[in-house]
């Protein structure tokens, strides 16, 4: 697995998708990881850095679909092409890919780690939910993805039967998908202040015990942990 | 002496970060597990971070046997942090951790701004735990306490060794839209930037209080160099890096570095010689 590294990277485009931005960056040498990990980006004028799901990893490039709900998310959004930009990763543990039958759900900004795990998988099947028509043109992203607006729920496009869901989206969802799929592997979101496991920030109680979603997580019911993240070894890496 | 801050680092999952200070301070024990608080626990504000974790931790029993061990491995010097809510806890723990020859300091967390505060004094506290443990006592205190150097004389003569100034200060963030609480717990520990000046006061008037006969470890803000000799020319012999740990695995190593050009800069050959530099105006 890649080991996390802190890097300075120029902006290479940003793009408005519906609601959303895609932030493309110069990938340089740093791993893109395993669709559901995440990178650390350190947005200017704020004091902790922001987790966000690697979207899209072209050769070349790292892209992050970025929803604008806050101060921080809003700043990413009005990044400018050339601009640099500090990012630490990846992160967290991704989702298994190798599965037998994959459905792939998610729910407004939780399109985000699919575009990737599309592509890694070879167009498994994807169904998306959105709130409103501008959100959803985001599933653009995807062009194969099955996707329905609100009133309609994503969790009524998932067919009955045996499937191995990977799941992204917003909490009362992946409940939804859960029961549903109790197997189901589920990316969780929580704030994160350090991403490495170092502040206790990112705690969620999970099948009766606390984890620390940016070790145990995001994706939980995914890969096991892999622990130290960072070790010496990452230098002798880095260095060779 | 460079350290981090308790409930900073983990040195088990960046034990690279913790190899890279002069000790590891682990996060805060009690003598039961705690489950922590409710989400959100975190919420960034103007100059600071906005933290409830609540003494997240895995109690004294689980600690003691499945990861002091593995700090052990690290073979670097540790420092344990201590919490409870009566003296009797702060002694128990003290007295079971105290016993580890890898451990070089217990420092009792007086002073948590997320959990009810300890119903007995300070004093009384350190005294307990003097009573049951050899090993060096250093009391961290909250920079929200009236006088706080009053309370440092207090526990330097119920047997404390040192002093780590500050914890965080009590603090709120309201959501943009709603006005409600970002935290789930609506008030917490407020650290980073915002803190450098409080904290700066505490340690100037404890070493006064203390006429410089007691180590102290000053934190609160430090992101660079500079502000590390700040805290060592108000009277701190160690600082604590807390918060910019989170967005910088290399702030150690910079600090330190930092620390000692601007040192020299200054005319002192090691930062340690700056240690009171604020205070001699006045001690003339
Ligand atoms: C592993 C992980 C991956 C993520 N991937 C993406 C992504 O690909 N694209 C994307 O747009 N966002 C993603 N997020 C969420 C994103 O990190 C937050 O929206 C962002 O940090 C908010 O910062 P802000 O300053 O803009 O808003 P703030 O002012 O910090 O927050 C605005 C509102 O969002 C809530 N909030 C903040 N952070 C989180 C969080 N992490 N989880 C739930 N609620 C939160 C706050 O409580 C507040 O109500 C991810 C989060 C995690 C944990
Ligand atoms: C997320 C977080 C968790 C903390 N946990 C503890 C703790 O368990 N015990 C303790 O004594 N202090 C704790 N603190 C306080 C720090 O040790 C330090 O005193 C404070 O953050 C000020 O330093 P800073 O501004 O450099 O962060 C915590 C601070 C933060 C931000
Ligand atoms: S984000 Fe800090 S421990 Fe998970």
């Amino acid at each position: 697995m890649a080991s996390p590294r802190r890097e300075s990277r120029r902006i290479s485009g940003s793009e408005r998708i519906g609601m959303y931005t895609l932030l493309r960056l110069e990938r340089g040498g740093l791993e893109p990881g395993l669709p559901g990990q995440f990178f650390m980006l350190d947005v200017p004028g704020h004091i902790v850095p922001r987790p966000f799901s690697i979207c899209l990893a072209e050769k070349g490039e790292l892209a992050f679909l970025v929803n604008p709900v806050g101060p921080a998310t809003r700043e990413l959004c009005e990044l400018k092409r050339g601009q640099t930009i500090g990012l630490f990763g990846p992160l967290g543990n991704g989702f298994r890919t190798d599965v037998e039958r994959p459905l792939l759900v998610g729910g407004g900004i939780g399109i985000a780690p699919f575009p990737y795990a599309a592509q890694i998988m070879g167009n498994p099947p994807i169904v998306l939910g959105f709130r409103t028509r501008r959100q959803a043109e985001a599933a653009k992203l995807i062009p194969r993805a099955e996707v329905c607006i609100e009133p309609q729920l994503v969790t009524e496009l998932i067919p009955e039967g045996p499937i191995d869901v990977l799941a992204c989206g917003p909490e009362p969802m992946l409940h939804a998908v859960r029961a549903l799929a109790p197997d189901a592997q589920l990316a969780w979101e929580a704030p994160m202040a350090c991403g490495f496991g170092a502040c206790y920030g990112c705690v969620v109680e999970f099948e009766g015990k606390s984890r620390r979603l940016c070790v145990e997580g995001p994706v939980l019911n995914g890969r096991p942990p892999v622990l130290p993240l960072i070790d010496d070894q990452e230098e002798e890496e880095a260095g060779s | 002496m460079i350290l981090n801050a308790s409930g900073c680092l983990d040195a088990l999952t960046a034990p690279r970060v913790a190899r890279s200070l002069d000790a590891f301070v682990a996060k805060t024990i009690t003598p039961e597990p705690r489950p922590g608080n409710a989400q959100p626990r975190l919420a960034e504000s103007d100059f600071g971070l906005l933290n409830s974790i609540g003494l997240q931790n895995p109690g004294l029993d689980v600690f003691y046997a499945e990861v002091l061990p593995l700090l052990e491995e690290l073979e670097m010097p540790l420092w344990i942090s201590v919490g409870g809510s009566n003296a009797a806890d702060y002694a128990r723990i003290c007295e079971r951790i105290g016993e580890r020859d890898s451990v070089d300091v217990l420092e009792l967390n007086l002073s948590c701004p997320n959990v009810d505060p300890a119903a007995a004094g300070a004093a009384e506290i350190v005294a307990a735990c003097r009573a049951v443990s050899g090993k060096p006592l250093y009391a961290k205190l909250s920079p929200q306490l009236p006088d706080i150097a009053e309370v440092a004389t207090g526990v330097i003569e119920a047997g404390a060794s040192g002093l780590s100034l500050v914890n965080s200060l009590r603090g709120l963030v309201l959501d943009e839209w709603t006005l409600e609480p970002r935290l789930a717990r609506a008030v917490g520990g407020y650290s980073g930037a915002a803190l450098r000046p409080v904290a700066l006061a505490a340690v100037f008037s404890c070493y006064e209080a203390t006429k410089g006969t007691v180590p102290i470890v000053g934190m609160g803000g430090v992101q660079s160099g500079k502000h590390a000799l700040d805290l060592i020319a108000a009277g701190a012999s160690a600082v604590a890096l807390g918060s910019v740990l989170f967005g910088d695995l290399e702030a150690p190593e910079r600090v330190r570095s930092e620390l000692e050009e601007e040192a020299r800069a200054r005319g002192f050959e090691r930062p340690s010689e700056a240690r009171g530099a604020a205070h001699q105006p006045f001690a003339a």
